[in-house]
């Protein structure tokens, strides 16, 4: 399989990597996957004042272009509303990092990550608010 | 110096052996005459180089060279051998049994005698890959005619238990095919004593040349096939079509050295696949698959759990080798051969398959211990399975969103 120069680029330096403590202040945490589909990514959002994301991290489980994939979006999220960051779509991702169609869905499952973590900031903070 | 990248495949294919390829060059294009020639001097030198080529094939295998009929590979030999046998004797009864880590070349064919009509059964194996003689003797029947199970398997090279499965067969005067294609030159294959009917070699996988292969045909007691190529009726009606000379003197000669040499060789693999597992034993969390004791010195196929083939294989570009999962097809599915074995999905999915040969060193294998202690746990820092078991979550337990 042949990669794209910024998939190569994304595995080999990739972007972000690491947690941040499940209960900091303002973190939220999507993981989507499964072991068993030879992907998992755990993406998670540190969201500041006025619901902007300040930091973002993750990790993945997963080929190079999963990897590639959610590393990418880290970057993307970054300063952008939790509601703006719901507009990251699949195919933005796809045609950035140039995957091949076999690879869409790392692209999907990025897309899915940062729901996974938009929801459960929404629900955190649904809760803190009823709290 | 090291020269990269280090091949580590050879259950993919061997490099033709220079001495094979020194042999092979003049029946290009001075030694060029039609082997079935008969009329003239051309023909009878091509012949001659062909029955000695035979009976070097024969020879690896104790067998009689009459029994051997040259075939484009294992792949041909497989379908002759199955199509051939079930179709002859298609009289008799209509019920195959194989198992479900075979190479394609056999389920495959398998499957195209299915929609032929014909019944089979595909056994599963033990978790160390090997088939249990019990399942086995419970799956034939009375209409049970064919019987095919490889020496070795390709993924994990395990050595199955061939001399027990021919004496059933035989037993019951079922025919038995074995796909000897990863055997050759790795394991003692001695025909005059295993109850063995039908067998499949290839040149490639034993440092001879691709597109040549061979099947064994028992004459004691003889059996018969259907031909499934027609033509000049070369090949005494078996195999019709025009003798690939210097092909068929290339696989004589890596089968003579074979013979000649796999006793010291075999040796010399065993120490460096030791060499190998040794070095990377020390990695959590890897695992063998397949049984380490049936199995050829030249295989090891180790799980790293937790990190994800496609990208490990990614990770260690510097090495040929080839992972269980193929994940470049869009289905996702782990390797079938793993799968049989029970293997867990992280598992299966997180297997390379490391083969060594002839012309594997110490300084290449020592070479990849190292990279490969650098780029798992690389790949683990990334991984949010390796995080969450390090926090001492079970896996099995997690509700994962399955897409």
């Amino acid at each position: 399989m042949a990669y794209s120069v910024k998939v190569l680029d994304h595995y080999e330096n990739p972007r972000n990597v690491g947690s941040f403590g499940k209960e900091d202040e303002g973190v939220a945490t999507g993981m989507v996957g499964a072991p068993a589909c030879g992907d998992v990514m755990k993406l998670q959002i540190k969201v500041g004042k006025g619901g902007v994301i300040e930091d973002a991290k993750f990790k993945t489980y997963g080929c190079g272009s999963a990897i590639a994939s959610s590393s990418l979006v880290t970057e993307w999220v970054k300063g952008k509303t939790v509601d703006q960051a719901l507009d990251i779509k699949n195919t933005q991702i796809a045609e950035e990092l140039a995957l091949p169609p076999v690879k869409i869905h790392c692209s999907i499952l990025a897309e899915d990550a940062i729901k996974a973590a938009v929801a459960d900031y929404k629900k955190k903070h649904v809760d803190q608010a009823a709290g | 110096m090291l020269k990269l990248p280090i091949y580590l495949d050879y259950s993919a294919t061997t490099p033709v052996d220079p001495r094979v390829a020194e042999k092979m060059i003049p029946y290009l294009v001075e030694k060029f005459g039609n082997p079935a020639s008969r009329s003239h001097a051309f023909g009878w030198e091509t012949e001659a180089a062909v029955e000695e080529a035979r009976e070097e094939v024969a020879r690896l295998v104790n067998a009689d060279s009459k029994e051997i009929v040259w075939t484009s590979g294992a792949t041909e030999s497989n379908n002759l051998a199955l199509k051939g046998a079930a179709q002859f004797y298609a009289g008799k009864g209509k019920h195959l049994v194989t198992v479900k880590t075979e190479h394609k070349a056999v389920l495959d064919t398998c499957r195209e005698l299915e929609r032929l009509g014909f019944e089979v059964s595909y056994l599963d194996v033990q978790d160390n890959g090997l088939v249990d003689l019990e399942v086995f003797k419970a799956a034939l029947r009375p209409d049970t005619i064919l019987v095919s199970v490889m020496m070795v398997n390709n993924e994990i090279g395990v050595i199955q238990p061939i001399a027990e499965i021919g004496e059933i067969c035989r037993a019951r005067g079922i025919i038995f095919h074995v796909d000897a294609a990863q055997a050759t030159g790795k394991v003692v294959i001695d025909l005059a004593t295993l109850k063995v009917d039908l067998m499949s070699f290839s040149a490639h996988k034993t440092y001879g040349p691709k597109g040549i292969g061979a099947l064994y045909v028992r004459r004691k007691p003889r059996i018969r096939l259907t031909a499934q190529m027609h033509g000049g009726g070369h090949e005494r009606g078996f195999r019709s079509g025009t003798l690939a000379t210097h092909q068929i003197v290339g696989m004589g000669e890596a089968f003579r050295l074979a013979r000649l040499e796999m006793g010291a060789e075999n040796e010399r693999i065993r120490m460096l696949r030791d060499r190998l597992y040794k070095g990377l034993s020390d990695i959590e969390e890897v695992y063998v698959n397949g049984d380490m004791e049936q199995r050829v010195p030249h295989n090891l196929n180790i799980s790293f759990a937790y990190v994800e083939g496609e990208s490990l294989l990614m990770a260690v570009k510097d090495l040929a080798v080839s992972s269980g999962s193929a994940c470049t097809s869009a289905s996702l599915e782990p390797s079938y051969v793993l799968r049989a074995l029970g293997r867990e999905d992280e598992l299966a999915h997180s297997s390379i398959r490391f083969t060594l040969g002839r012309f594997t060193s110490e300084e290449e294998v020592d070479y990849a211990i190292k990279l490969l202690h650098e780029k798992i746990s690389r790949l683990r820092e990334l991984s949010p399975l390796w995080e969450m078991v390090q926090d001492g979550v079970d896996l099995s337990t997690v509700q994962w969103a399955a897409h």
